[in-house]
């Protein structure tokens, strides 16, 4: 057991600190607009001519082929600087890495590049208003025609539905088969009008995702990724590089905010109120025990290709946390927290979506109940 | 990065896991939980034999030279059992004497400590007399004297042994006025003690979610395992992640304890609030998922209760570390 980084990983750790220190773009805009957006794309393209977007990637298609620890590394150090997110991210930690597990040479070949630079924007089209956490049962039809797919349906919850030139897009090919078996994974272009994007308002205000109306567009065989009726299959893939970016970087995060938290508390004389100072241990130590996990089950992937059961409670750790510290806050606060344009308000209500996206904990018990501990199917 | 045990040290769990499944099987837990006395003297010489009371004393002290990671580790596992034993009480007070004894004290009972011939015991609660593991039976007593420690030989103090609902370990109110004070610094040797009692706290939880899972796969209500149901299988869910969580932070504290002194005082802190309260929500939890049979004294799982709220209580309970790990994130 040993939890300092070894001298390869504290070189990456040195390189990318020094280059952050030197090339941090200074808070993004906030607001979800264009113009938050540009600098998100901006900055991305930055780190892309420095070598720094896809780090997970293969170096063979432009990556820098890092080891999950220095994966860890590059998100802490980001989450530590507090720089702000590049702006293809579902490309760069979703579309990316399906398209090199299971995509054509030349679907690779004309793909990948575009989503390191940011050239093109990538979208997930995955939910549907009756198919959230029962993802397989999801109803947008695609229809053979020749030379390729005619989609119609609904999705729900799609991230930068305006600015995306591609949609990664579950759709049922085949009505006939088992539920898990008919579907097929496509690549959607944006730019066609048989989509419309309708902006989503959530409970913070603001339209961070999307509806997608889809009558009739059209996706080209050559746009279809791991063959027909593989769509879960790859899928699972994608979701799975959702949460394995989870962990010691989402910690950080929350480390940040455990700091601006201690210093509102001393702000408001309440340091020594010891139910405030009980509380904030807690998320000290929910904090430090999410990171430790994901450290432990880091190790555990690179050394038998899967986390131990410490790593299917990360996303646990992590909502309930954020969501906590975030209550603490607006209870320190008092009324003026609850200002409109409070950032822990903000902050607070952007939170209550951290149990519900990616995974409800609701369905994640499940799955910690089916695969970790082997009890008995429900259904 | 490695955050695992190293090859030699999986040896040693799995050693320690066969060895003490063997040796405390439930039958003779009970049994000497139920006696007047819960430590027996051929279960003590079958662990001296495994050299397991100087693992973390120096080589020079006739100990194995090993840290807290490997002491974790036996603790972890006597925690799993519930083997009543005075292991750590003796090793707790071999980590005290090693870092703030003078050469002469060192050399005078560490020997003796490492072998198990001639145990230690430690304070380790304070209610407001210290209570001490093990005292009976010791060779020397260790007790806190201001932020410092003394030696105190059991025939100088008055000790009553406390009848406690955890019946799986002797504990002691001990009172001395008099006694050999250390000269060195006892805060490092604390956190470790309050290292591996989390450790053992880690075992007694998980012992506790393996009992709960294994009766939610057989125990049939309404036509089917009551595991199949959400609202045991997610309390069960729920337990897992108690026990991961503690033990990331315990495992971690450990390596502190070896390798990185200034993170030493807040991770101990961290390791022993957190795995207090899973040892004692999860074997909460665990009696509600067995049900009727849980509340019964036939059943096992009352002594890893009972084990797990004493062990709570001990080193330090849960809020007061989380009122030291306040102070430490800057609360002051």
């Amino acid at each position: 057991m040993d939890l300092t980084l070894t001298e390869s990983e504290a070189a990456f750790r040195d390189e990318f600190r020094a280059w952050l220190s030197d090339n941090h773009p200074g808070p993004a805009p906030r607001g979800g607009d264009q113009v938050q957006f540009e600098f998100e794309r901006e900055w991305q393209g930055k780190l892309h001519t420095a070598g720094w977007a896809g780090v997970s990637w293969p170096k063979e298609y432009g990556g820098r082929g890092a080891t999950l620890i220095e994966q860890s590394i590059f998100g802490e150090e980001l989450a530590r600087a507090k720089a702000p997110r590049p702006a293809n991210v579902l490309g760069l930690v979703m579309g990316g890495p399906v398209v090199i597990a299971h995509g054509t040479e030349s679907q690779k070949e004309r793909f990948l590049e575009p989503i390191l630079s940011a050239e093109e924007i990538w979208c997930q089209g995955f939910s549907e208003p009756e198919s959230g956490s029962d993802l397989a049962s999801l109803k947008t039809k695609a229809v053979k025609e020749d030379g390729g797919w005619r989609i119609t349906g609904q999705k729900v919850w799609t991230t930068f539905a305006h600015e995306a030139k591609w949609c990664m897009l579950v759709a049922r090919s085949d009505s006939e088969a088992p539920k898990h078996k008919g579907l097929t994974y496509f690549l959607m272009d944006m730019e066609q009008d048989e989509i419309e994007v309708r902006p989503l308002r959530q409970i913070t205000g603001e339209a961070e995702f999307n509806e997608l109306f889809i009558e009739n567009a059209w996706v080209p065989d050559e746009n279809v990724v791991g063959g027909e009726g593989n769509g879960w299959m790859v899928a699972i893939t994608t979701l799975m590089n959702e949460r394995a970016g989870l962990g010691a970087s989402a910690a950080l995060g929350l480390a940040n905010s455990l700091e601006e938290l201690v210093e509102l508390a001393k702000e408001r004389g309440m340091a020594d109120d010891p139910l405030v100072r009980d509380k904030v241990a807690r998320l000290k130590i929910g904090i430090e025990g999410l990171r430790m996990g994901a450290l432990r089950a880091l190790t555990s992937t690179m050394k038998v290709g899967i986390p131990g059961p410490e790593g299917s409670i990360a996303k646990l750790q992590w909502s309930s946390t954020n969501q906590a510290l975030t209550e603490l806050a607006l209870d320190i606060g008092g009324p003026e927290m609850l200002a409109k344009d409070s950032d822990w308000a903000y902050r607070f209500l952007r939170s209550r979506a951290n149990s519900i996206e990616g995974g409800t904990t609701d369905v994640l018990k499940n799955i910690v109940a089916e695969r970790v501990l082997s009890l008995p199917k429900l259904r | 990065m490695d955050f695992d045990f190293t090859d030699e040290q999986r040896e040693i769990k799995s050693t320690a896991h066969e060895f003490l499944a063997s040796r405390f099987k439930p039958e003779h837990v009970r049994e000497l939980a139920e006696g007047d006395t819960p430590y027996s003297e051929d279960d003590w010489k079958a662990i001296c034999e495994l050299g397991w009371p100087g693992i973390a004393i120096a080589e020079e002290h006739g100990g194995e030279g090993l840290g807290a990671v490997e002491l974790i580790i036996l603790q972890e596992e006597l925690g799993y059992f519930c083997a009543p034993s005075p292991f750590i009480a003796n090793a707790y007070a071999g980590a005290v004497i090693q870092a703030a004894g003078s050469d002469e004290q060192k050399a005078q009972w560490l020997p003796g400590i490492a072998s198990g011939e001639a145990r230690g015991s430690a304070e380790m609660a304070c209610d407001p007399d210290p209570i001490l593991g093990a005292a009976g039976g010791a060779s020397i007593l260790v007790m806190a004297n201001g932020n410092g420690a003394k030696l105190v030989k059991p025939e100088d103090a008055e000790m009553e042994q406390i009848d406690m609902i955890d019946s799986t370990r002797a504990y002691f109110r001990v009172k001395a006025d008099g006694g050999e004070d250390m000269p060195g610094d006892i805060a490092h040797a604390g956190s470790v003690g309050q290292i591996a009692m989390a450790a053992e706290l880690v075992g007694v939880a998980q012992r506790a979610l393996d009992m709960s899972v294994e009766y939610a796969k057989e125990r049939q209500q309404f036509g089917r395992a009551i595991g199949s149901y959400q609202a045991v299988s997610h309390r069960l869910a729920d337990m897992l992640w108690e026990v991961e969580e503690a033990r990331s932070l315990t495992y971690s504290a450990a390596w502190a304890a070896d390798a990185d002194p200034d993170l030493l005082p807040i991770a101990a802190s961290m390791a022993k609030a957190r795995a207090s309260d899973a040892a004692t929500s999860v074997t909460h939890n665990a009696i509600q998922t067995l049900g009727g049979i849980g509340f019964t004294w036939e059943h096992d799982i009352h002594f890893f209760l009972k084990r797990a709220r004493a062990s709570a209580q001990m080193m330090g309970s849960a809020r007061a570390h989380r009122d030291n790990v306040a102070t430490l994130v800057g609360l002051g």
